[in-house]
């Protein structure tokens, strides 16, 4: 029996509606348990020594007199970690070329960005451990620092790691039809530069570890604030030679991450590695002012893109040149290389056309680690492509949706494999243009600001197609050889009183995991929401899978849980069929009662199952299977990825005397398959438009010359923040991916691919006019007004 | 990072506060609200200091009339500011500023006399002070003494005040009839500190400009006021450009403050209707 998901009428139609979170009420109760909530007996505190240079020799330390302080229980240099921990090295084989040299939990010769831990310090608390900390003297000797991406590969820049040769840690080049001769013989060409700000997660919840080594046991326990349990299970154990089986990691409650808390970091794997040297429990909890020195970054790209166009506006090519510094090693497991990669896939993604050329350079830089961070590589290539699209669109006297329309990849073309090389599955980006303009009422909003620029106001309108990747299959990172499952497993198991838990691999960060779980299974099964618990984040516990990234949680572990779940049901029924003298195929269960699938009439209570399944299996028949427990995985296989598509639109008003920018509204139309909760997604899709448009006007991690941090507090470095955030108006086109029953793709970030780019296009319409434009993230009153000639030294 | 103090005493009275802050030995640190100072404790910016808490001295609070002078008590709150009605009567100034002043949060503790002895060059309240002519009020071991906003600000976060010292009032002129008070200021997020900010005090015709976020401590403008009080606001604008002295930083350039302070100066004549 399949699902009638397009009957809202259906019995226990809970996939598509919005279902309270379960989790929301223990959380706004103060009753969530953050891995800094717990304590465990013997419990000790890490604190780290950080590198204060880009890049310097480390020479002798002394750690004496941070040992002889009160408190102090012992300090560890990168030398004694080393004999207790292997280095790791974040590359994938199929990135081919790739280098990164091996990186230690503790810096041994070399410090190479601000931030780096040197030495580790553990103390009663965490202010003893800082005070020792304090004590610690490394004679540093300052080598000359790598900071600018474009001139990292120049002969006269000091090569950063020796043993590599140069600061190339990757190039590729996707490249198809002939990009040379489209663009010489083009009607039309049309070039821009661009930049995206190194910027960084700023998780609400910091990073946090708590690890115990049990000798008696052999055994690790590591409470962490992570998104991939079982990832860090298996790298935990490689690294510090215990059996996979041998380390449980916990994540309980997370306090955000987007994609931050998916990496291995040094100080978390140093804490680890001195649990088992000390044999008790030792906790890392990161600050605010560690966290900007210490958590990744993301997005320092720059990039020249042209665009050629035949007379009727069609695109018939891009050609970009991406450059991108990663700081000074390639983040493990998943490598620093995947978010240039992405531009090289994404540029152009919503248009046809059939000449494509894209080159990215990851070069090493003395900063801190960039890696995977929320819509990794989509806001980078959405305002390449749309920048190109509008300033093409300008120069040539279109609408900006004009040619849009022109260009979009028409929805009945699908499957197709696009000039990139990505298999599509099948987007809506015609029908969400459609419904964008008359969610904006484009034309009234156009009037209105034409006659507000007659009144000196200057307002513009910025339009960003975009397709986002999701729910990725092992060509991600399996097939590079790294143990980042693709995969997703849940269990679902009913108790005697028709109740059901549900155990996942996917994990909760605070975007809802565990309620859209809890919708599917109720559907799977029968049963009200409230009736389902879920358990997630325990390696101990629940199917090995992969967690929740890359927007895989709801498509791949969704799928899981259904299948799981109506596995079940049919168990149940059939176990209920054998007590009714009944045929299963006859039988439904509503709202956790067996009843006449036909007429409806109540039967029997799950409860009732329930009982005589546990209680009383010696009245069943013998030989009739009798577990009401029962686990599905789920893996895609006929896409390496389910591509989602949307299109947002932003409308601000700029103050072409000051450069402020105020934002007036945004609106986002998005496809992600199968929605399962309304409410979760345009949460999802809000918060992701937050997060762009951050990036867009915000958030910065800036960096001198010399690789110092200039700016590592809440003071100055700006989140963006509810004060200055537009209404967002969201909508949606359901088109689900047919590789799965539930058809759901994943939403969590297509906001934050799409903003950037759609208040980069509407900043230059506005500013238009005045003979200026913008591209360089973020953009800040000052650029603005450079831009416009307003101030020049 | 976890802060790192010597100790901890609430002071019942001024001159309690005052004999604590003797015995410190120069580790003595005023405690009012906390907003600047437990956020500057948790960075990690000093260490071993004595804090002498003196949220709880009823005799600090509050907001009079003095002859024709009016004096708010070094722990009026931002937000106590907004609503006062004599604030809001004799120096509407202060009620325009606070609400500018961080997020409401924020708002709820701090105070005035912290903001004043802070003297961060960016705040609204130090130029406030300077363009309404106030005076400052010290009470030390040595007794009391009023010392001119204008002389209070000596530098960057430094001020006039002795280290045994607390800041117990500003007092200002009751405003005029047909007194203005414009603040005008550019942030890039509600309640951030000001890239740029001039408060601005039209009293008979003559004009005070105090420029926040524009050099190492609020300045009083005076080439930007002698222009002003001609009516003639081209020539107050390059004036200012001469009167501020702003920094650079990861926010803004010295350049983009001058021009923006430029902008605001500006809008400000226009508020106040002096012709272009
Ligand atoms: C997020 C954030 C944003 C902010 N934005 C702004 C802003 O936009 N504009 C702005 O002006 N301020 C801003 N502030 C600072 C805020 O206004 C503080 O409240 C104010 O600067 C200090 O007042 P307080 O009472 O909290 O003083 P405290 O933090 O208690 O003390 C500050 C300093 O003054 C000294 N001190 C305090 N009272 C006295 C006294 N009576 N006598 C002698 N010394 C004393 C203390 O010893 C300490 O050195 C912001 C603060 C935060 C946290």
């Amino acid at each position: 029996m399949t699902i009638r998901f397009d009957d809202p009428n259906r019995p226990n139609s809970y996939i598509g509606r919005t279902v309270p979170r379960p989790n929301a009420g223990r959380l706004v109760a103060g009753r969530g348990r953050y891995v800094d909530d717990i304590t465990l007996p013997r419990m000790v505190h890490v604190a780290f020594v950080r590198s204060p240079h880009a890049h310097a020799r480390i020479g002798a330390i002394e750690t004496g007199g941070a040992e002889a302080l009160k408190g102090v229980l012992r300090v560890f240099t990168g030398r004694d970690l080393a004999e207790v921990c292997t280095p790791w090295e974040g590359k994938l084989l199929h990135l081919e070329g790739m280098k990164t040299p091996p990186q230690h939990p503790l810096a041994l010769d070399r410090a190479c960005w601000v931030g780096e831990p040197v030495v580790a310090v553990v103390g009663r608390t965490r202010a003893d451990a800082e005070a020792g900390a304090a004590l610690v003297e490394i004679d540093f000797g300052p080598l000359p620092a790598v900071t600018d991406i474009r001139t990292a590969l120049d002969a006269d820049t000091p090569v950063l790691h020796e043993a590599l040769g140069d600061n190339l840690c990757f190039r590729k080049a996707n490249e198809k039809g002939e990009v040379d001769r489209i663009f010489a013989e083009a009607h039309k060409v049309v070039e821009a530069s661009f930049k995206t700000a190194r910027h960084t997660g700023v998780t609400l919840e910091p990073r946090v570890i708590l690890v115990d080594w049990n000798s008696g046991d052999g055994e690790m326990t590591a409470h962490v604030s992570n998104q991939a349990p079982h990832m860090l299970q298996v790298l935990l154990a490689g690294h510090l030679d215990i059996p996979e089986s041998r380390v449980r990691v916990v994540c309980g409650d997370v306090g955000g991450s987007f994609g931050l808390k998916v990496h291995v970091y040094p100080d978390e794997v140093a804490t680890a590695a001195i649990a088992k040297i000390m044999e008790r429990p030792v906790k890392f909890t990161s600050d605010r002012m560690e966290a900007f020195i210490s958590d990744i970054h993301a997005r320092d790209h720059e990039a020249t893109g042209r665009v050629a166009l035949d007379e009727t506006g069609k695109i018939l090519g891009f050609d970009v040149d991406d450059w991108t510094g990663i700081g000074p090693y390639s983040i493990y497991p998943r490598t620093s290389a995947v978010e240039g990669l992405q531009v090289t896939n994404l540029i152009g993604g919503p248009y046809a056309f059939d000449h494509y050329r894209c080159r990215t350079s990851v070069v090493f830089q003395n900063k801190g680690i960039c890696a995977q961070y929320r819509a990794v590589g989509h806001p980078v290539a959405v305002a390449i492509t749309e920048g190109l699209v509008d300033k093409a669109a300008a120069e040539m006297g279109f609408d900006p949706i004009e040619i849009r329309r022109r260009n979009l990849v028409a929805d009945d073309a699908y499957p197709l494999t696009t000039a990139a090389g990505l298999k599509l599955e099948g987007l809506s980006h015609h029908k969400s243009l459609d419904a964008l303009v008359e969610a904006m009422d484009y034309a009234a909003l156009r009037a209105e600001q034409k006659a507000l620029r007659e009144k000196g106001i200057h307002r513009g309108i910025g339009i960003a197609s975009f397709i986002e990747l999701t729910n990725p299959s092992p060509f991600m990172y399996g097939i590079g050889g790294a143990r980042i499952s693709a995969q997703d497993g849940c269990t679902v198991r009913m108790d005697p009183d028709g109740s059901v838990v549900a155990l996942t691999g996917i994990t909760e960060q605070g975007q809802g995991t565990e309620a859209i779980m809890a919708q599917i299974v109720a559907e799977a099964v029968g049963v009200s929401p409230q009736m389902v618990r879920i358990v997630t984040g325990d390696t101990r516990v629940t199917p090995f899978g992969g967690g929740t990234w890359a927007s895989r949680g709801a498509g791949i572990g969704g799928e899981a849980a259904l299948q799981a779940g109506r596995a079940v049901r049919g168990q149940a029924l059939e176990v209920a069929a054998s007590l009714l003298q009944a045929k299963a195929g006859d039988l439904d269960i509503r709202d956790g009662i067996i009843v006449d699938a036909d007429t409806g009439e109540e039967r029997l209570a799950l409860s009732e199952v329930g009982r005589i399944v546990y209680f009383r299996g010696d009245t069943l028949p013998k030989g009739l299977p009798r577990e009401l427990m029962q686990t599905r995985h789920f893996i895609t296989s006929n896409y390496p990825y389910a591509f989602t598509n949307g299109v947002q639109a932003s409308y601000v008003e700029v103050d072409t005397e000051t450069g402020f920018v105020t934002l007036l509204k945004h609106w986002c139309v998005e496809d992600c398959g199968r929605i399962i909760n309304p409410l979760l997604v345009d949460e999802q899709i809000r918060g992701g438009i937050v997060q762009g448009i951050g990036a867009a006007l915000f958030e910065e991690t800036c960096y001198d010359e010399e690789g110092q941090l200039l700016n590592g507090t809440m003071a100055d470095y700006l989140v963006p923040m509810s004060g200055e955030m537009p209404d967002m108006i969201i909508r949606h086109v359901e088109t689900p991916t047919e590789e799965s029953e539930l058809g759901a793709k994943g939403a969590g970030e297509a906001g934050t691919a799409g903003a950037p780019a759609a208040v980069m296009n509407a900043i230059n319409d506005a500013i238009r006019p005045l003979g200026g434009a913008v591209t360089h993230m973020p953009f800040t009153p000052e650029r603005i007004l450079r831009a416009l000639g307003t101030i020049t030294d | 990072m976890k802060a790192s103090i010597g100790g901890y005493a609430q002071a019942e009275t001024v001159a309690h506060a005052i004999a604590l802050l003797g015995e410190a030995g120069g580790e003595g640190r005023i405690l009012a609200g906390g907003q600047s100072l437990v956020a500057a404790l948790n960075l990690g910016t000093s260490e071993g200091d004595m804090l002498i808490d003196i949220a709880g001295i009823a005799a600090l609070r509050g907001v009079k009339l003095d002859g024709d002078r009016l004096v708010i008590g070094a722990l009026t709150r931002h937000c106590d500011l907004v609503r006062d009605p004599l604030v809001g009567e004799h120096a509407p100034l202060f009620a325009k500023a606070a609400p500018l002043v961080a997020h409401d949060a924020i708002r709820n503790r701090g105070t005035i006399g912290g903001s004043l002895a802070y003297a961060d060059p960016a705040a609204e309240y130090p130029a406030c002070a300077i363009a309404l002519d106030a005076a400052i009020i010290l009470e030390g071991p040595d007794g009391t003494r009023e010392i001119p906003a204008r002389d209070f600000f000596t530098g960057l976060f430094e001020t006039a005040r002795a280290e045994g010292e607390i800041l117990t009032a500003i007092t200002v002129p009751k405003a005029q009839d047909g007194e203005r008070h414009v603040i005008r200021e550019g942030t890039r997020r509600a309640g951030d500190y000001a890239l740029a900010g001039l408060a601005v005090v039209m009293r008979d015709g003559r004009h005070r400009i105090g420029a926040f976020g524009l050099g190492d401590r609020p300045l009083l403008c005076q080439g930007a006021m002698a222009a002003l009080d001609q009516g003639d606001v081209d020539g107050a604008v390059t004036a200012l450009a001469q009167d501020v002295d702003p920094p650079s930083d990861a926010q803004a350039s010295a350049s983009y403050r001058r021009h923006l302070a430029g902008v605001l100066l500006r809008r400000i004549a226009a508020d106040l209707g002096v012709a272009p």
